[in-house]
């Protein structure tokens, strides 16, 4: 084995007599790769927050009652027609409680289970929100705002006001920004609500919360439960949604499926009820990688022309080594390190440029309506992206590299020197 | 008296542009501190002939022995290896790693061969050049120093892996008189003094004359 100081020498000389070169391929690499972590770090940055705004308060599996009509109707029970083909037009459902049957005991049960991290329950109630002369009508639902606040950031939304305010408060509401804004009301005024049956209730706002979604903000608000439940004129054991978290939202599906099977109720799992978010995920990762991608094949065709134009400027120099003793392999060592070096040095710097302009993005202020909790782009800083980059470097400098040093290797020395 | 090179029956072929016979059953030996050269008219496959028993070219009918070794039908790694220890080569043109300093052209081979630490290697080719009278021209640049300047940090180059055999194709082809007389001294020396053989083309009738031996080509033929 050669001594591979003499080769890496023979490598700097050459990419130093060729600076310019050289630092131009370098920059082709530094370009995608940069472009590759600002665009991998802010896409999943993106894709963070925006899952993050779906997870945090979307419950793994959310139980209800579901109004339907009865699966089994009187007719499939008739002996008489067990082998006809029944058809009966207009079924309508039975009028039953939108509560969840036996809410009280099946808690206790999910409490229990171990694969489930907390849950919570709520009652919601319609109503009409009635201030000075306007009514509006809408939904409002008696929570444990302390359980909400610790397993699915509601104090996040909240944007004037606290949480802990509700709790305090028995005749408080939370209002959505929306509402608030159409009747003109802010923290410390007072409003009415009025029930479905005629019922009047006189409340405090407390607070006033922004979901970023204004088809929720422009009717829902929140009181305590226990208000909710008097609202409705039902007892403790009235609870119309049970929100459960798990440890691990990968077991949400079969979870939900045996809850809704032994319990008799609806339960259905965060995948199955956002099915888009997955969609958008991958698409996001499939663009990253590609624009990536794209930018590197165009940098690796830059290293693939100035090896090879080296390689044609040093034909002297490679007829020299090999009539002294340098063999094939050993020339096209020097070429490929000339690439990896290249890459090397390349991917490091676009690895400072990516890390540097993401840190600009990350403190570029980004303020919206729909995102109360975000102040800046979100910057996902991950150590794999810069691994992954600095790996992308190299290989496709390996690969632009390896056909010239081939090249260089079967170079016939006698042609060489019998061209001069 | 030992051979260090035997050729055997050697002939080549060019097939392009038109097949064409260069070297016609070519046998000779050279022994151990001979000092011979090759003349002949242009074109009569001199270089051709040189490529061969340097062992840069591969493609051709016959035998090569280099050292009581057989080298034709070794692989090219092998080979190189033949020609970084065994061999050294003076060119006509082009002789150095123009952005390399001439010390580290004539370090080159034998850092490749790895035998000797890297400073004795600088003080063996400190040395050489010195006896080629270049020893102040060291830590110059290969491409800022004169043609014959040049020619003999090639020399010292062919020399630094103590070569059992040296082959130069007109070595002093672009040279003055008194720079060809004074490599012509050095290659002298080295056959006596040091028993290292010598192979030169040359269309320099002086220089051959003082040489030990003359092999007279004609279309690809020895002639005598
Ligand atoms: N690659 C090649 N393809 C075809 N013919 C070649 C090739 N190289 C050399 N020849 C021919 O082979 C013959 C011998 O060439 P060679 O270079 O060995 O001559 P030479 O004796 O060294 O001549 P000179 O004294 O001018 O250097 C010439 O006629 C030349 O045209
Ligand atoms: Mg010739």
């Amino acid at each position: 084995m050669t001594d591979f100081k003499i080769i890496l020498e023979i490598t700097k000389t050459h990419l130093l007599s060729r600076f310019k070169q050289s630092s131009i391929a370098a920059l082709g690499v530094t370009f995608g790769i940069g472009t590759f972590i600002v665009l991998v770090s802010f896409m999943t940055g993106l894709n963070n927050m925006l899952d993050g705004l779906t997870l945090n308060r979307t419950p793994h599996i959310h139980i209800y009652n579901e109004i339907k009509p009865s699966e089994v109707q009187p007719i499939d029970r008739s002996e008489e027609y067990k082998n006809s083909y029944n058809v009966i037009r207009s079924i309508k459902p039975k009028r039953s409680q939108e509560r969840i049957h036996n809410a009280l005991p099946l808690m206790a049960v999910l409490t229990k289970d171990n694969r489930v991290k907390g849950i919570t329950s709520q009652v919601a109630a319609k109503v009409f929100y009635i201030s000075g002369s306007i009514e509006l009508n809408g939904v409002v639902n008696g929570i444990n705002v302390a359980d909400e606040v610790k397993l699915f950031n509601f104090g996040d939304y909240i944007i004037k006001g606290s949480p802990e305010n509700l709790l305090r408060n028995s005749n408080g509401i939370l209002l959505g920004a929306g509402l608030a804004d159409k009747m003109s009301l802010s923290v410390g005024d007072r409003l009415q609500l009025s029930s479905v049956n005629g019922g009047v209730f006189p409340l405090k706002v407390v607070g006033i919360f922004q979901s970023g979604l204004a088809d929720i903000d422009n009717i829902q608000s929140y009181v305590n439960l226990k208000t909710a439940q008097e609202f409705l004129g039902e007892g403790s054991n009235y609870i119309s949604d049970i929100n459960v978290k798990l440890w691990d939202i990968d077991k949400a599906f079969l979870f939900s499926k045996e809850i809704s099977k032994q319990h008799q109720v609806t339960a259905i799992d965060i995948k199955t009820a956002n099915a888009q978010f997955e969609t958008g995920t991958t698409i996001r990762n499939l663009i990253t990688y590609s624009v990536s991608i794209t930018l590197l094949i165009v940098a690796g065709f830059g290293i693939y022309n100035i090896l090879n134009m080296l390689i044609y400027e040093k034909m002297n120099d490679i007829a020299i080594l090999k009539a002294t003793g340098f063999s094939g392999n050993d020339v096209k060592l020097i070429f490929i390190s000339q690439a990896l070096i290249i890459g090397l040095i390349g991917g490091l710097l676009g690895l400072i440029f990516g890390l540097f302009i993401s840190i600009l993005i990350d403190h570029t202020p980004f303020e919206t309506q729909a995102l109360p909790t975000i102040k800046t782009f979100p910057v996902n800083f991950k150590i794999l992206y810069y691994v992954i980059g600095i790996i992308f470097a190299l290989v496709s400098t390996f690969l632009a590299g390896y056909l010239p040093a081939r090249r260089a290797q079967s170079i016939d020395p006698v042609d060489v020197i019998r061209g001069q | 008296m030992s051979t260090i090179i035997e050729a055997n029956n050697i002939n080549k072929y060019f097939r392009k542009p038109m097949l064409f016979h260069v070297l016609k059953d070519i046998s000779f030996n050279i022994n151990k501190g001979e000092f011979v050269s090759i003349m002949g008219k242009s074109g009569c496959g001199k270089s051709t002939l040189l490529y061969i028993l340097s062992t840069m070219d591969t493609d051709y009918e016959g035998e090569l022995i280099l050292g009581g070794q057989k080298l034709t039908g070794k692989s090219g790694n092998e080979l190189s290896k033949v020609r970084n220890e065994k061999i050294g080569f003076v060119f006509q043109f082009h002789y150095l790693l123009p952005e390399f300093s001439v010390l580290q052209n004539v370090m080159l081979p034998a850092r490749k061969l790895g035998r000797k630490s890297y400073n004795e290697i600088e003080k063996d080719a400190m040395k050489s050049l010195s006896l080629l009278g270049i020893g102040d021209q060291a830590k110059k640049k290969a491409s800022m120093i004169s043609g014959g300047e040049k020619q003999r940090a090639a020399i010292a180059r062919a020399l630094i892996n103590d070569p059992k055999i040296i082959m130069g194709d007109e070595p002093t082809g672009n040279l003055d008189s008194k720079n060809s007389d004074n490599v012509f001294n050095i290659f002298r020396q080295l056959s006596s003094e040091l028993g290292i053989s010598l192979l030169m083309v040359t269309h320099d009738q002086d220089f051959a004359k003082n040489t030990d031996r003359i092999i007279e080509m004609e279309d690809g033929h020895i002639i005598g």
